[in-house]
């Protein structure tokens, strides 16, 4: 296979719907989607696709499950680009990632225009590429602009 | 065919009442709502909780007019099929959404052809008065694809362990 071994990780609804907007972006690289909707699946046939739980911050079994999930999807896949649009699940997957050597992308919801969400912001710490999709929210020592799903 | 989504997540009683009182003195129109949650019992629209996927994609392509939360799963949608779209943002402080990012993306949407906002339910009744008759989509409908600029900045991260 050539390219890159790519883990594309977002939750369900709007986050996935972003992340599907990104596909040109990831042909020609060995592809591993991740996503907490089951029903996600039919828009990436023939592809790896992996569902894990549904979390946030106020649900603590979930998260752990879904720590867990994304743990084991990264040990099994060893990504070397994991590429996210958020939002728990694209975090956790980029600091397993990073564990294992992969080199990490955090692309923020578009739907963050007033500032970035609690997991953006999280994830900026510990991510090589960190974007926002509005211009305004660019900064030196914050996330990039490049362009929008949109 | 006026259509209201409201998700499967959390209740949004403030939308879902302002826009049946609506409804309920211009019967002359034909609208649809999803209600999902919300406790609030439309008295005027026909109604259903929960839909498939693919019957609220199916009900959207129908609509001229969809009416909905400030989501960005509803928005890209709705520009995608090329349909009128009226936002009001969920609220925290009503038991609607665990935050409030979506006053944001509803403030930043104002400005965006064929999107109009409600920033919450006394502007429901003002918006949709605008509204009606329902006006067609200004110019074309949203591509399949992200920016081209922002397709490139990925490829190009994806491919950058390569020049070492």
């Amino acid at each position: 296979m050539v390219g890159k071994r790519v883990m594309a990780v977002a939750s369900g609804g709007g986050h996935w719907i972003q992340l599907m907007r990104l596909r040109p972006a990831l042909g020609g690289n060995d592809l591993c989607f991740v996503c907490t909707d089951a029903s996600a699946e039919k828009s990436v046939q023939g592809e790896r696709f992996h569902v894990v739980a549904d979390a946030n911050r106020t649900t603590v079994f979930k998260m752990a499950l879904l720590l867990l999930q994304i743990f084991f999807q990264v040990m099994r896949f060893r990504p070397e680009v994991v590429i996210t649009t958020g939002a728990a699940p694209g975090y956790w997957a980029c600091r397993f990632g990073r564990l294992f050597g992969a080199r990490t992308l955090w692309i923020d919801s578009v739907a963050n225009a007033g500032a970035l969400s609690m997991s953006g912001q999280k994830a900026g710490k510990v991510v090589d590429f960190w974007l926002t999709q509005w211009e305004h929210l660019a900064e030196t020592d914050g996330p990039e602009f490049r362009g929008s799903v949109l | 065919m006026i259509f209201l989504t409201v998700g499967t997540q959390l209740p949004f009683d403030r939308l879902v009442r302002e826009t049946d009182e609506w409804f309920g003195a211009h019967p002359d129109f034909e609208f649809f709502a999803q209600i999902g949650d919300s406790e609030f019992q439309p008295k005027h629209m026909p109604f259903e909780r929960i839909l498939t996927a693919d019957d609220v994609r199916q009900r959207m392509e129908e609509a001229n007019l969809i009416i909905a939360h400030a989501g960005m799963g509803t928005v890209i949608s709705a520009l995608r099929m090329g349909k009128p779209l009226l936002i009001m943002p969920r609220q925290c402080k009503f038991g609607e959404q665990r935050n409030d990012h979506q006053l944001a993306t509803a403030e930043a949407f104002r400005r965006w052809p064929n999107i109009f906002v409600a920033m919450d339910e006394t502007e429901i009744a003002a918006r949709l008065d605008e509204l009606t008759p329902v006006r067609s989509f200004e110019g074309d409908p949203l591509g399949p694809h992200a920016s081209p600029s922002l397709l490139t900045a990925i490829r190009d991260f994806i491919g950058e362990g390569e020049k070492e």
